[in-house]
């Protein structure tokens, strides 16, 4: 069914910053036409919001090498009922996605099995290792659409360097982590009164603007396209502002956790709650917040990383890192519209269009032409979060037990309904 | 009777009453024990297991005692050369151990909260016999014991840390206890040496030894690890001495009747001048280990009076 019309809606538009009450018809998987009131015939939204789906930027799918953990199919079927519409996947995974032939593997099993549309992104560097760069031109064409290692920072400066350099020819964007790969060696929270009366190693916060700074430097020498991953500590921000400031072609993500979440939350060694960069400081928490209203944090995202069991139950620092993210980055991100802290609009510029825009993609946005890829969903009900419901294959998220707010009814990716809650 | 834990995880969780309650029993010990009859039977027909995955002498030595005197049968688990290599988990080990029906399970750990993590897992009493960086409760007892004996009070004493706090177990746990009870606790060592945050801990810092010790009632020197002395987080042994090692000269800056005390084992020549760790008009090394054996015992029996309560159908302490 790509020809369709919704109405009755509280249509969300992130390009206008708008909410208003309307409809909205979709022709051949594409939007053909909005328009204020209502109207007679289609699918009567009740009055609910209906959004652009999200882009999450950086979801871990575990193919290949830890498809135990996440396959392209259990992936899919969260990002629908998430109301992610595509997933821009990441190269850390076990056999890493640095070669156009692992990457034709990745996006053909992607384009069978995932449920919503996917872009994959490809390592940096060869094995991920810092050393010698990746064919960033055949993985380009190969339908790269960034070049990352992921959260292992790439230390030697002249490789960076070069590799920023190479990119900018072709044209690709570099996603950096940044963060010092001194100061943050071996560290699972970060420094403070928390991390030392729990006596876990830990990080200073200033590890992370000192690994923006760098990362910024190179920009400024090289000219290259960058966006930081996540961004989550207040001191790192002046940086950024200072970068965007002087026309760099730079933007800068937030995981939803870094909202939602402070160093606190580890209580009594919750591993659920390690995650990379480690959860901060609340003041930090507020900062990050403030900034994505901004506009200056571009992107919010999930920084969806599925972990099994195993690794997950074991003490603090021997654990592995990660959330899963992807069913919970709605309803987490609905906790700051409900505490007024950003408006829907704020919200899903930061979820769908920035990211979109970004990477060059059509979608992300509630305009004529744009491909259908929407997400229908109530705000307001409650519900406890039971992890045994998630779809993901790995059920590591910290909202486990929680009260959220905000449910999704229905997904749609070119138009085509990917996701209907009452037909789950 | 004031003491309703399930476990001894560590000083955190522990109210004033409860670590006097531990306290005054411990106390009515270390007299039991100085006499002919060292044997009591609190803990007759229940199993104690030590679970060591690190390696320990003094420790575990002290726990195997305590259990003995009160009649356990003890069992001791070198575990860092056992099932770990094996690659089996800790949870792993847990379950299997409680599948042997122990009644206290002690446990030291490499790692800061898994001790916590194994408690939760298994049904007996837990006793955390130092986890990582994190806490090292019966060592915080022992010494609250050993200076409210030298003392005759344990609140408003001046009393100063000193060495690497970043690192020490046994510096979180006495914080914590000597805090609860309302003394006045000065941390003095190297920045290096210093846990971030540490501002906030309530306590004083300084950096220079001749100002930290100053009208001390109390000073209590660490164990300064052998791989931290060299360059990484000092630049020599010798440095360190001169400027942290106590001798006589130091502690002349303290009060005339200050007490030295030390975890064990320890360094001399290092964090601490050898004659003065014998000096037995200001040393109280010795009964530290002493009142060592005496708080394990306590902490035990407490902890298997609960752990009874809680296995009859009224359940309920008095």
């Amino acid at each position: 069914m790509t020809n369709a019309l919704y109405r009755n809606a509280r249509l969300i538009d992130p390009e206008a910053q708008t909410e208003t009450h309307g409809w909205l018809r979709i022709e051949n998987g594409v939007i053909a036409e909005i328009g204020d009131g209502d109207r007679a015939g289609g699918v009567n939204c009740g009055g609910l919001c209906l959004a652009p789906g999200i882009v999450d930027l950086g979801v871990k799918v575990g193919e290949p090498g830890e498809r135990h953990k996440e396959s392209f199919r259990t992936a899919g079927a969260a990002a629908a009922a998430g109301g992610v519409t595509t997933i821009v996947t990441r190269p850390d995974t076990t056999t890493p996605i640095d070669t156009p032939e692992v990457l034709d593997f990745v996006r053909r099993r992607g384009q069978e099995a995932a449920a919503v549309r996917f872009r994959p992104m490809a390592a940096l560097t060869k094995g991920r290792a810092g050393r010698e760069m990746t064919e960033i031109g055949f993985l380009l064409d190969a339908g790269a659409v960034a070049f990352t290692d992921g959260d292992r920072v790439v230390s030697d400066t002249k490789v960076f360097s070069r590799c920023m350099s190479y990119a900018r020819s072709v044209g690709a964007l570099i996603v950096g982590h940044p963060q010092d790969p001194g100061l943050s060696e071996g560290a699972a929270v970060t420094s403070g009164k928390f991390a030392s009366l729990r006596g876990l190693p830990a990080v200073s916060p200033m590890a992370e603007r000192m690994g923006l700074e760098r990362d910024l430097a190179l920009v400024q020498m090289t000219d290259a396209r960058y966006h930081a991953d996540q961004i989550s500590t207040a001191a790192a921000l002046p940086a950024l502002a200072r970068a965007k400031a002087e026309g760099l072609d730079v933007t800068a993500g937030v995981s939803i956790h870094h909202l939602t979440l402070n160093e606190l939350d580890v209580a009594d060694y919750r591993t659920f709650f390690k995650i990379k960069p480690p959860l901060r400081a609340e003041t930090d928490r507020i900062a990050m917040i403030d900034a994505v209203r901004d506009g200056l944090i571009d992107v919010i995202c999930s920084m969806h990383t599925p972990q099994d069991e195993e690794s997950k139950r074991l003490p603090f620092e021997a654990a592995a890192s990660g959330a899963v993210g992807l069913e919970t980055l709605l309803p987490a991100a609905l906790r700051l519209y409900h505490a007024e802290q950003l408006t829907l609009p704020v919200l899903f510029r930061a979820m769908a269009l920035n990211p979109a825009r970004r990477l060059g993609l059509p979608g992300g946005r509630l305009g004529v032409g744009a491909p259908a890829d929407l997400v229908l969903f109530d705000p307001d009900v409650p519900f406890v979060l039971d992890r045994a419901t998630l779809r993901s294959k790995s059920k590591n998220t910290p909202f486990d037990g929680q009260r959220m707010q905000g449910r999704v009814e229905t997904t749609l990716v070119g138009g085509n309904i990917v996701y209907s809650r009452g037909a789950s | 009777m004031s003491f309703r834990q399930k476990h001894l995880l560590g000083i955190e969780p522990l109210r004033s009453e409860e670590i006097t309650t531990i306290l005054d029993l411990a106390d009515r010990y270390a007299e039991m024990e100085r006499g002919t009859r060292k044997h009591g039977d609190a803990l007759t027909g229940l199993t104690q297991i030590n679970m060591f995955f690190e390696a320990s002498t003094r420790t575990q030595a002290s726990f195997e005692i305590a259990g003995k005197r009160l009649g356990a049968d003890v069992m001791n688990m070198a575990m860092a050369a056992s099932s770990l290599k094996k690659g089996e988990t800790l949870i792993d080990t847990a379950l299997t151990l409680n599948a042997m029906h122990p009644d206290l399970l002690v446990v030291r750990h490499p790692h800061s909260g898994a001790v916590n993590l194994l408690a939760e897992k298994v049904n007996c009493a837990v006793l955390n016999a130092g986890d990582g960086r994190h806490e090292h409760p019966t060592q915080a007892l022992l010494d609250a014991l050993t200076i409210r004996r030298a003392k005759g009070r344990l609140h408003r004493l001046n009393i100063a840390i000193c060495g690497d706090i970043a690192h020490s177990r046994v510096a979180r746990s006495n914080i914590l206890l000597l805090g609860k009870l309302e003394n006045r606790i000065r941390l003095i060592g190297p920045p290096t040496l210093m846990p971030s945050g540490v501002a906030e801990w309530g306590v004083e810092v300084y950096d220079n030894m001749a100002e930290g010790l100053e009208g001390c009632d109390v000073v209590m020197m660490l164990r300064l690890q052998k791989e931290r002395m060299d360059g990484a987080f000092i630049p020599s042994e010798r440095e360190y001495y001169h400027r942290f090692g106590l001798d006589a000269e130091k502690l002349g800056a303290a009060k005339e009747d200050a007490i030295v005390m030390h975890p064990g084992p320890m360094n001399r020549g290092v964090e601490i001048d050898g004659t003065l760790a014998d000096d037995i008009n200001r040393s109280v090394i010795q009964e530290q280990v002493e009142m060592g054996v005496a708080v394990r015992m306590a902490a035990m029996d407490l902890l298997a009076r609960n752990l009874r309560a809680s296995r009859t159908p009224e359940g309920v302490m008095a």
